[in-house]
């Protein structure tokens, strides 16, 4: 028995700022003061400030330490977990105050938040079933399996009104219910679509990385609503530690037989493999997905036929996110009622967003559907840095788009995000301030799309190209208004036209900024400026001779030797040799130097 | 594992454990002073003690903490007991004995063991 518990965050994020030697280190020292028997340390997976990591709580205290060094374990062992007197100094500021140190959840951060899929995240050791079990869990796989009928699972879904994570928003239930009713007979499977690919998502990593067992709970769970005994979880294999931990997961459920044969006694039989994913973008869409499970070539193909009929090796299958899953568990246990008391009319439940860009608290949140924008950004995300005004908000990635200002009150559900030009997408929420050029942040993502494009069809593939390349020229001083025309025409026909989900939505970054921001398209074409000082070709940097000191920082400074003058006279740069790097600015302590 | 009866057994053994991670408003926290004068006259046994028994008997509206100094050097082992909307308790001169008749008979029982407490000192 141990009467303490010290949490330390082994998620991606905190391990690539060394948790990982933290945690040894903590380990020798807890060894070193003799509480060897008294205090366990936990690997735990992700608790979502990432932006604070190494990240450790001290439990029953709940004392939040955060950016914790290698230097403050020892004091940390021989001051808390020995004395019982808590470090001040490295516990999350937002925790102290007057009165003394408080909850963890009354933080801006968490206070708004409401964890499902999270549940377990940051709070059990994902590499031990057992905290898995002392959580309840498995619980719901024993209950389906000796008290409900597959259709019993289905309604209970369908009542919960659970809609799929990954992007598109739907009905787990009907996708399940299909599955089980068109074909009756054979082999059908269950897979896993844990191929995270939008720029800026981590939510199913860190699910993967802090709780696997509950993918494996409730793959099992849905593999005896359709009547399929194989899953498998498509994972990239640039998540080592989720692919680690996943298999570690599956080796201890296999162990225990709650995966398998006869799962609980009964006649229900289910395995599950893992998939590695070779890191293409296009993979994430279904029948890509299952295509490169086959052994094949990662391309889509038309649906119909879906998934449901004829999927994976031409049999049924379902394929639901990483994040879909983690919901399923809980509302087996909790009722559908529970579940669908959270979150607005047509989208219910919680969603877990992954904060970046221009944003305090850079991390993972979850939060019910319906809270607003405004919420998410300015009270759990704490606001833009440096004083900054809010610009946008890019979300869904490659395939959703940007959320001007004038929506920030929006409630974020399924359908609100749909109606002003965006999509939940996965639930990547980049954040950009007024120092983001709207035309560059479109062209970043046909960049990327231009990458990932699989290239089975024409749309898509010359399409997405096209576009940039517009694009290119207009960030480059040379577009036409005609071009932006043509751009939005093109935008609409390769929509309409593009085999798969990956080129039907590519045009949305380029669609909502036209939209919402057209003035600065305007601004390249018409003006030849980029109002947020970002194209390169656009800008022009000059001193201004009444405020140059004639200190000549900028000229040692400059690579290209662009800046020329004599001490205590004023700077000049040779325009023909500026590189426009903009390390004369930086350097520049009189603010003498603009780009314009 | 063949039956759901072993997966509550698991579960029951694994409550105690991870329900120390849990944060609940409505628990009664009992905290044990473990500066170096408690630690000097013996909390460390009566901490182990408290926390063994609360964690062997999944009382998981209760937790365990340790404090520092609370300025009472002369009666250490401290341990106070705060229920929630009601006052602290202060037992003084504790041992693991003792600490477990006042889990027993206080926290659980409702009944404050006047004899243990601060103002039997006086």
């Amino acid at each position: 028995m141990y009467r303490s518990h010290v949490l330390v965050c082994g998620g991606t994020g905190c391990t690539s700022s060394g948790s990982q030697q933290i945690m040894d280190t903590l380990q020798a020292e807890i060894d070193k003061a003799g509480l060897k028997e008294e205090v366990c340390v936990v690997q735990t997976g992700c608790h979502g400030l990432c932006a604070l990591g190494p990240i450790m709580i001290v439990y029953p205290e709940a004392t939040f330490y955060s950016m914790v060094k290698n230097e403050d374990i020892a004091e940390i062992v021989n001051e808390h977990l020995l004395k019982g007197r808590i470090v001040k100094r490295l516990v999350y500021s937002e925790t102290v105050t007057e009165e003394g140190i408080k909850s963890l959840n009354e933080t801006d951060f968490y206070k708004k938040q409401h964890r499902i899929a999270l549940r377990n995240c940051g709070v059990i050791n994902p590499e031990d079933i057992d905290e898995y079990i002392g959580t309840r869990g498995y619980e719901a796989l024993g209950k389906v399996l000796t008290e409900m009928t597959p259709d019993d699972v289905i309604n209970t879904l369908l009542a919960a009104g659970l809609r799929g994570r990954g992007g598109a928003g739907f009905p787990t239930g009907r996708k399940w219910q299909l599955a089980k009713d068109l074909v009756k007979e054979g082999k059908k499977y269950v897979c896993c679509n844990a191929d995270e690919g939008d720029p800026g998502a981590f939510m199913d990593r860190s699910v993967l990385e802090g709780d696997p067992h509950v993918v494996l709970e409730a793959m099992a769970i849905a593999g005896y609503a359709i009547g399929a005994d194989q899953g498998y979880i498509y994972v990239r294999a640039e998540y080592p530690i989720a692919v680690d931990r996943l298999q570690i997961a599956i080796n201890q459920a296999r162990e225990y037989g709650l995966l398998g044969k006869n799962i609980f006694g009964t006649d229900f039989s289910f395995d599950i493999e893992l998939r590695l994913g070779a890191g293409a973008f296009v993979c994430g869409e279904e029948t890509a997905l299952m295509t490169s499970i086959e052994g094949k070539r990662g391309e889509p193909r038309p649906r119909p036929p879906f998934p449901a009929e004829k999927g994976l090796f031409e049999r049924p299958t379902i394929l639901n996110n990483v994040e879909t899953y983690a919901n399923v568990p809980q509302i087996i246990l909790n009722g559908p009622e529970w579940f669908a008391s959270m979150g607005t009319e047509k989208s219910k439940g919680t969603k877990v967003f992954a904060l970046g860009g221009k944003i305090k608290n850079t991390g993972l949140v979850e939060v019910p559907m319906g809270t607003t924008l405004r919420e998410v950004v300015e009270e759990i995300g704490g606001g833009i840095p440096n004083g900054k005004k809010f610009k946008a908000a890019q979300t869904g990635g490659p395939s959703g788009g940007c959320i001007p200002a004038e929506h920030f009150d929006i409630p974020i559900d399924y359908d609100n995000l749909l109606a002003i030009g965006s999509m939940m997408g996965s639930g990547g929420l980049i954040v950009m301030d007024e120092d983001n050029c709207m035309v560059d942040i479109a062209k970043f993502f046909l960049d990327f799309t231009v990458d990932e494009s699989c290239g089975k069809c024409t749309p898509c593939r010359i399409g997405t190209k096209r576009m940039y390349e517009m694009l290119d020229k207009i960030t480059k001083g040379q577009g036409t208004l005609e071009d932006l025309d043509k751009l939005e025409e093109l935008c609409y026909f390769i929509k309409e036209n593009s085999l798969c989900g990956l080129g039907q939505t590519a045009p949305n970054p380029v669609l909502s900024t036209l939209k919402y921001f057209r003035d600065e398209y305007v601004a390249h074409v018409v003006d030849k400026k980029c109002p947020a000082g970002v194209c390169k070709d656009l800008l022009s940097f000059s001193i201004d001779p009444d405020k140059c000191k004639g200190c000549t920082l900028c000229s040692r400074v400059c690579p290209a030797g662009a800046i020329s003058g004599t001490v205590k006279n004023p700077h000049v740069i040779d325009t023909n040799k500026c590189l426009k790097c903009g390390a004369c600015i930086e350097k520049c302590k009189f603010g003498a130097i603009s780009k314009k | 594992m063949k039956s759901l009866e072993e997966l509550k057994a698991i579960r029951e053994r694994m409550q105690g454990r991870v329900g120390v991670r849990s944060e609940d408003e409505n628990q009664t926290r009992v905290v044990v002073g473990m500066a170096t004068c408690g630690i000097a006259s013996g909390a460390r046994p009566v901490l182990t003690a408290l926390s063994d028994a609360v964690q062997t008997r999944a009382l998981d509206n209760v937790s365990v903490t340790q404090t520092g100094c609370i300025g009472l050097c002369q009666y250490e082992p401290i341990i106070e007991v705060f229920e929630p909307g009601k006052d602290k308790v202060t037992y003084v001169k504790m041992t693991a004995e003792k600490a477990l008749e006042v889990l027993d008979k206080h926290v659980l029982g409702g009944q404050v063991v006047t004899e243990y407490t601060i103002n039997s000192m006086k």
